[in-house]
């Protein structure tokens, strides 16, 4: 039992004790470690001391402006799918300070952040969630400028995904190609087996960092017939997907419908209230907000998570572009399916279902685009 | 959408592009009653000032806040950054308050520029109203500087009223130096103005260039330029050959804030400049 | 070559692809004319009985405003067409014509044009859908002036 040198070609077994002893290694490498919770009848992420802190025995029930925790009949740590929270908030903090600036006799000077690199661990992360990184890792790492905060934490995480082996309420990432198995951009990749009164980790080796790892906790080698198991439940998952989404030339179709009449109609519905932005893994926007003292001698920059959904978040000459509600969940939708192709070459959704399941009224993208597709079907089946 | 291609990056800027050099101001000339346009020099005395016309800076005035404004001065002048701005929110407000000698922050130059590569030849229409001619005039320091390297060159110029022209001197001095047709019109005239009356729009209808052979710049408030795009399309000026800025409020200039966001790009780096086919499909459409 | 008078009118855009069986009763109807500056070409409430083509110079559009005095509400230049109230009753000015500078310009008869367009609707058709188009730009160019785009509060 005597573990070998893992190689990256086979699947290794872990079970949940060891699983322990892995994040005990993480831990004592001085990692924070970062993993699913349950925390006011939710799952979010938090810091992880043990396996004694994920969600043992819980999954979550995720409808249209619905999320409810409940029991399972197993002990699965990882039988749910994904919460309010999503991982950007550790590499693209909620609210961060930028720079200070201090003034005396008139003359102001600017004090730049020093700034700690924090080494993450997260674990338990979903294929779309893995995407969802990567789609951020675009944004502010490719462009013409890089982000330096993310750029700092970016390059440290270690990550545990894991794969989901049942399909959320509102889940739709086969539509968008980005699951439910997670394919890269992860050190190790796990797949929970609870079979027969056995209970395991299917592990896939991703990098070099991933292999270092496993050779300090004790594992053995995968058989065959499990890891075909494992894979067979990943593969049914895919098949019992809450929502889906044609994305067969949805970019064309929306930019043609600019002026579609649904954009009035799902306008009654929505209140503006952002929190699709907040809980969606991709949006980026922020707001920058200068702050002075009193005195007018100390000022700070901070940046701050914002929502294209906010009153004046895009203005000329003093008063807001888009001022109504059917302007802002255009622009949001639009954005999300169709103008993110033309910024970024991919889609900016991964099918993660979080939009739907916390709109508190239920507005559900993969229905807002069905009917925006239909409605040029049957007009031109009209003639 | 493409990104910037050309984008020269002043010297000395630190490896974070949210916190500004700091520059201090030489001169504020009063264009207007709500107009001034600010002359900046480097703190750091051997920065040189490198910009394209058409670039925009980020201008943070201490503990007030920081908005685009964009540069207005002649690019081929290394010493001093110009910006002339109207005064029209708490930013600018404060900024009209600054003298001689006082700090300012300059985050930039961003944003993609007017075509300054055409070939030879062609006659170059500009299209400008109100404070839309301060991001042209850069483009037509540029142009006297190659004169012959276009046919005609003509300037049309909107504003409400004749008090609110902007650099008189100037377009005087150009319209009898450089062979440069200049009309200008208002919106509404005092007595004794014996200048045009009435929008832009019948001016470029009227206008001496050759459709078929001409590049339009345009900048100004959103409707003028669309009804600018209407007239220049009846007279058969292809999409390709029209450029129009755009504008929107801004917070990083960087990409990443979102603020900006204009259909399919972004207003800080696929903009201000745009060609007008890269933005068909989006512009004129209502709340976009 | 000599421009003559059919030549010009034949040349003006406003009249592109006019019938030619009417062009020449058009030109019966017109004349050349100049008006130095500063010179009143009509004045509001008179009879609207003829409308220009200018050919050079400028005409201000103007109103007198009590307080303000005369203002000017529209200039007009080389191509442009002044005068529309020939077309409707009570046929009368509602503005004042005043030259900027010295002006040349075709003066057509309306009143005759008018008699005419009444016995052949076709010719009245042709002059009214020109007029129209006029009439329309200069409506849109107002509007545009009334929304005031270039001022100081949006």
């Amino acid at each position: 039992m005597t573990p070998k040198a893992p190689r990256f070609n086979n699947c290794l077994v872990l079970n949940p004790q060891q699983l322990d002893q892995l994040l005990q290694v993480l831990i004592k490498r001085d990692y924070e470690v970062l993993g699913p919770t349950v925390r006011e009848g939710a799952v979010v992420y938090d810091h992880v001391g043990s396996t004694k802190d994920l969600p043992a025995g819980w999954t979550d029930e995720q409808a249209g402006g619905k999320y409810r925790l409940k029991r399972r009949e197993d002990d699965a740590l990882f039988g749910f799918v994904v919460g309010p929270h999503s991982w950007k908030k550790f590499v693209f903090p909620p609210a961060m300070r930028l720079w200070q600036a201090h003034r005396s006799e008139g003359l102001f000077q600017i004090v730049p952040e020093t700034r700690k690199a924090t080494k993450f661990a997260f674990i338990g992360v979903r294929a779309c969630e893995l995407h969802a990184l990567s789609i951020q890792d675009k944004v502010f790492l490719k462009g013409p400028y890089v982000d330096t905060v993310y750029k700092l934490h970016r390059e440290n995480i270690f990550i545990v995904a894991v794969d989901c082996v049942q399909a959320g309420g509102t889940c739709f990432c086969a539509s968008m190609s980005t699951g439910p198995k997670a394919a890269a951009g992860f050190d190790l990749a796990l797949t929970e087996v609870l079979h027969e009164g056995r209970h395991h980790f299917i592990v896939r080796i991703g990098t070099k960092a991933g292999a270092d790892l496993m050779s300090q906790v004790p594992h053995e080698e995968a058989a065959a017939a499990d890891v075909e198991f494992a894979e067979n439940l990943v593969a049914e998952a895919a098949k019992h997907m809450g929502r889906t989404l044609d994305v067969n030339g949805i970019k064309e179709i929306l930019y043609r419908n600019i002026e579609h009449v649904r954009w009035d109609q799902v306008a009654d519905r929505c209140l503006s209230c952002s929190n699709c932005t907040m809980v969606c893994p991709t949006c980026f926007c922020s707001t920058v907000e200068d702050l002075t003292d009193l005195a007018g001698q100390q000022a700070e920059r901070w940046r701050k998570w914002d929502s294209c959904f906010t009153t004046d978040f895009s203005y000329i000459h003093g008063s807001s572009v888009r001022s109504t509600p059917r302007s802002k969940y255009r622009q949001w939708m639009m954005h999300k399916l169709a103008y993110w192709i033309d910024q970024f070459g991919t889609s900016g959704c991964v099918g993660c279902g979080r939009c739907i399941t916390w709109c508190p009224v239920g507005i559900d993208i993969t229905e807002e685009a069905r009917v925006i597709r239909d409605g040029e079907t049957l007009a031109s089946a009209a003639g | 959408m493409a990104t910037i291609t050309e984008q020269d990056v002043p010297q000395g800027l630190n490896t974070d592009p949210m916190i500004p050099q700091l520059y201090r101001i030489d001169r504020v000339r009063d264009e207007t009653d709500d107009t001034f346009t600010l002359s900046l020099v480097p703190e750091n005395g051997e920065a040189k000032i490198s910009f394209l016309p058409g670039q925009f800076n980020m201008l943070y005035v201490f503990g007030t806040g920081e908005v685009p404004i964009s540069i207005s001065g002649n690019p081929a002048v290394t010493s001093v950054l110009e910006h002339t701005t109207r005064s029209v929110g708490i930013v600018t407000k404060a900024m009209g308050l600054l003298k001689p000698g006082d700090q300012i922050g300059v985050r930039g130059p961003y944003g993609s520029h007017w075509p300054l590569n055409e070939e030879n030849g062609r006659d170059l229409v500009i299209i400008s109203g109100g404070i839309g001619l301060a991001p042209l005039r850069p483009v037509l320091y540029f142009l006297m500087a190659q004169r012959e390297k276009y046919r005609k060159i003509v300037l049309l110029y909107g504003a409400r009223a004749p008090e609110d022209i902007l650099f008189k001197k100037e377009l005087e001095r150009w319209r009898g130096k450089f062979d440069l047709e200049v009309q200008v019109t208002v919106d509404r005239a005092a007595s004794g103005w014996r200048g045009n009356v009435g929008v832009v729009t019948p001016l470029v209808a009227r206008a001496p260039f050759d459709p078929s052979n001409t590049v339009a710049l345009l900048c100004g408030p959103e409707v003028m330029m669309r009804f600018a795009v209407m007239e220049l399309q009846k007279r058969g000026v292809p999409h390709d050959r029209i450029y129009l800025s755009m504008e929107r409020n801004m917070r990083c200039a960087l990409g990443y804030c979102g603020h900006c966001q204009y259909g399919p790009g972004f207003v800080c780096k696929d903009g201000p400049v745009y060609r007008f086919d890269q933005i068909v499909s989006v512009f004129g459409k209502s709340e976009v | 070559m000599i421009h003559t008078l059919e030549s010009v009118i034949k040349e003006h855009p406003f009249f592109q692809d006019f019938p030619e069986e009417h062009l020449s009763f058009i030109t019966g109807c017109a004349k050349n004319v100049q008006f130095p500056e500063k010179h009143f070409i009509f004045l509001e409430g008179d009879p609207a009985d003829e409308f220009y083509f200018i050919r050079g110079g400028m005409v201000s559009i103007e109103l007198v405003i009590p307080q303000l005095g005369p203002t000017t509400v529209q200039t007009l230049g080389e191509g442009e067409i002044l005068g529309w109230s020939w077309v409707s009753p009570p046929y009368r000015w509602h503005f004042n014509a005043k030259t900027l500078k010295r002006t040349r310009a075709l003066v057509f008869d309306a009143k005759c044009l008018r008699a005419k367009c009444e016995e052949d609707h076709d010719l009245g058709y042709e002059m009214l859908k020109r007029f129209a188009s006029i009439i329309t730009a200069r409506l849109d160019a107002t509007r545009l002036q009334l929304l005031d785009i270039y001022g100081h509060d949006h």
